[in-house]
């Protein structure tokens, strides 16, 4: 049975499921999945899911809240996470996270008015070697520093 | 497989060599600085050099110094190379062949490098990790041959027994003990699980054993798994390294396909599937309990404990489940035979122990020393003191669940006991240097705020704890809190230590009850003045309460 909205995602979501034989113990893979096709997970999309692996809905949406990798809003055209690990914090990391957020009128966890900037933390990326590290849209970035990150999202064309 | 086909790699990758092997570092933290990049020119300018024929350039794990990345090795000159850019490679080259690099190198003979001891790092920096070729090269899967044809099950648990290998994730259970309860436990259906949710931060050890040596510890499941009975193994590893999920998916394949996983290993009846499981960003998932109900597919909430996994874990089958290190340090272990890997450390901490070292310190990266290495031999000598000619102030080893040590107990030896009577923990091997610009309060602040983000809600002590135990050190970190308020904070600490249902609850003061008792001035200095004047009521012990008292 294909998704009502016609949307391919969701039969290579479903594909995917198969993969698994909808086990339940499967959900989180599936999350994950879910996540990479959509961007995020919505609610039309958790309720697919747990039709489809026969959970209770309560259940899919509790597993998709309690884990912190899983976002149920959508991002920002572009997203900067600052590793906020240890070794990172103690070489101001802090500071870049309060650079951004002021130059960019955007808060940390947050995605800016326009979309343009989603502006994340990590917990630590295990980059401790080269920190502070910043990760600008899925590239980790070295040892960087107020100026250097303000750098970076301004060649986004943001403002 | 058989064994003659595993030497016959062996002997086929031996004499394939040629004659000189660059080794390019290709994890994490150096190819966020373009070795990759690198790589290909070399590649490039090796067959513009017509040298195709006598020098290999070849991608490796890990080579230890992160700070001076991306790092290139010449084997054997032994020249290493450090910052390498793509426009490097040339000079690189032209020194193999008589010219002279304008490259800059390290030192190879560096106290950083001399006073290593490497087991579980052994193969990082040498082998190709997406290659089982590599790996087999340097006796890998030796061991497992070994265990499945000559070894009973009883044998393989008293070697690790025997060997006083101790469990690498932080607490340090004898892992030859925990062995021997799940072979003993009853039950057709058994697990072995790898905790690879390295969720300190400031830890990066476990991701760069998986991204440079993930045969050793795939080796090191399927000695476990056939020492307690198991046909069913699981690697739970942390969303946030996709490279180490990259490898180990490649490593597993390759395993497979060779026969080294799946059924009838080695010609013998023992079978075993390795699945992984990507974990979602929850630090309470390295909790072993918590880590279960997230490979179930549940919230990664713990239980109480007993029942312990060795006896009920995954869907109520005893379940063996160890850190990423211990099951590395397996092969070698078997390899080696007990009493050598028994030789090595103190009488009650056996072998090495790796350390993710960062902070305020000149050389950052991975060690691997004897345990019972002095940290002073570790921060000043291995990691070169802080930079700038700073003062070092404390060091931080075990993440948000240990504590600071003081740079007077620098002479403090590093094995399991004596950082636990400092107060912290060996943890799973982070060590952060901070110098005396960090503000202590600060950090305690910081462990606290991570704590109470991750507090999994469960139980009440560390949902509730956490969230005014963060707030009084922020009142007093802002100056407004009173001598009162810090023994309200101390009260706190000492209740939600005694109470809470797992580690992460348990453990969550450490970083407050440490540095006050070795900064207490510091958070003194900013208290005010009471207006009731001191506080006479006493305090509530917990501890006290508990044991009936």
């Amino acid at each position: 049975m294909e998704h009502a909205s016609g949307d391919k995602r969701f039969k290579i979501l479903e594909v995917h499921m198969k993969k698994f034989q909808f086990r339940h113990d499967a959900l989180i893979e599936i999350l994950h999945k879910a996540q990479e096709l959509f961007g995020y997970l919505e609610d039309d999309l958790l309720l697919f899911i747990s039709y489809k692996l026969k959970l209770p809905q309560s259940r899919v949406y509790g597993v998709a809240t309690f884990y912190h990798f899983f976002t149920l809003k959508p991002q920002g055209e572009h997203t900067c996470v600052v590793c906020m690990g240890t070794a990172c914090y103690v070489k101001g990391a802090e500071k870049v996270i309060a650079a951004v957020q002021n130059s960019f009128k955007v808060k940390s966890g947050e995605t800016s008015a326009d979309n343009k900037l989603s502006l994340l933390t990590a917990r630590c990326i295990g980059a401790c070697g080269i920190a502070p590290a910043v990760v600008y849209d899925g590239t980790v970035t070295p040892r960087q520093t107020p100026e250097s990150a303000l750098e970076q999202i301004r060649k986004w064309g943001l403002k | 497989m058989t064994h003659p086909e595993l030497l016959e790699i062996t002997q086929r990758e031996k004499s394939q060599r040629k004659k000189v092997v660059l080794r390019c570092c290709m994890a994490a933290g150096c190819m966020s600085l373009n070795s990759k990049g690198a790589k290909e020119q070399l590649d490039q300018a090796v067959a513009q050099a017509g040298l195709k024929d006598t020098v290999e350039v070849r991608g490796v794990g890990c080579m230890k110094l992160c700070c001076e990345g991306p790092l290139v090795q010449a084997d054997p000159q032994n020249s290493l190379y450090v910052k390498v850019t793509p426009e490097n490679a040339q000079s690189i080259i032209g020194a193999l062949i008589g010219g002279k690099a304008s490259v800059a190198q390290a030192d190879p003979e560096a106290a950083f490098f001399k006073k290593q001891l490497s087991i579980v790092l052994a193969n990082s920096g040498v082998v190709d990790p997406e290659r089982i070729e590599s790996y087999i090269a340097v006796d890998g899967y030796e061991a497992l041959h070994h265990v499945l044809h000559e070894m009973l099950q009883k044998d393989v648990v008293d070697a690790i027994t025997h060997s006083g290998l101790r469990g690498r994730g932080g607490a340090g259970f004898p892992t030859g003990l925990k062995w021997g309860t799940v072979a003993k436990s009853a039950g057709t259906k058994k697990y072995v699980i790898c905790n690879a949710d390295e969720g300190d931060p400031g830890a990066f050890m476990d991701r760069s054993v998986l991204e440079s040596d993930p045969h050793s510890v795939i080796e090191g499941m399927a000695i476990a798994a056939y020492a307690v009975g198991a046909d069913q193994g699981y690697i739970y590893v942390r969303a946030e390294y996709p490279l180490a999920i990259n490898r180990l998916n490649i490593a597993i394949k390759q395993a497979k396909q060779m026969g080294l996983l799946g059924s009838g290993v080695f010609d013998s009846p023992f079978n075993l599937t390795i699945d992984l499981r990507i974990g979602a960003g929850a630090f309470v998932c390295g909790e072993e309990t918590a880590l279960m109900a997230s490979v179930e597919g549940k919230r990664g909430t713990p239980r109480p404990r007993p029942p312990f996994p060795a006896e009920s874990g995954l869907w109520g089958c005893p379940t063996l489940i160890n850190n990423v290190e211990t099951f590395a340090n397996v092969p070698t272990i078997i390899r080696k035979g007990a009493d050598w890997f028994a030789s090595i450390g103190t009488e009650k901490s056996k072998g090495t122990k790796v350390f993710a070292l960062a902070g305020k310190i000149k050389n950052t990266g991975l060690i691997e020393v004897p345990m019972g290495t002095p940290l002073r031999v570790i921060v000043e000598e291995m990691g070169g003191g802080a930079p700038d000619g700073a003062k070092i102030k404390a060091v931080q080893t075990g993440g948000p669940s240990g504590g600071c040590i003081p740079a007077d107990s620098l002479d403090t030896l590093v094995d399991y006991e004596s950082l636990t009577k400092l107060g912290s923990i060996m943890g799973s091997g982070g060590m952060i240097v901070m110098d005396d610009t960090t503000n202590m309060v600060e950090i305690a602040r910081f462990f606290m705020e991570f704590c109470m983000d991750e507090s999994c809600g469960k139980c009440i002590p560390c949902r509730a704890g956490t969230v005014q135990m963060y707030h009084l050190l922020e009142k007093i970190s802002q100056r407004k809190a009173t001598a009162r308020d810090l023994a309200k904070l101390e009260d706190l600490c000492d209740m939600v230590k005694h109470t809470s249902l797992c580690g992460l609850g348990q453990t969550a003061p450490n970083p407050v009850l440490s540095t006050l008792r070795f900064f207490r001035n510091e958070y003194e200095e900013l208290l005010q003045p009471d207006p009731f004047g001191p506080r006479n009521e006493k305090p509530l012990n917990a501890a006290a309460v508990l044991a009936g008292k």
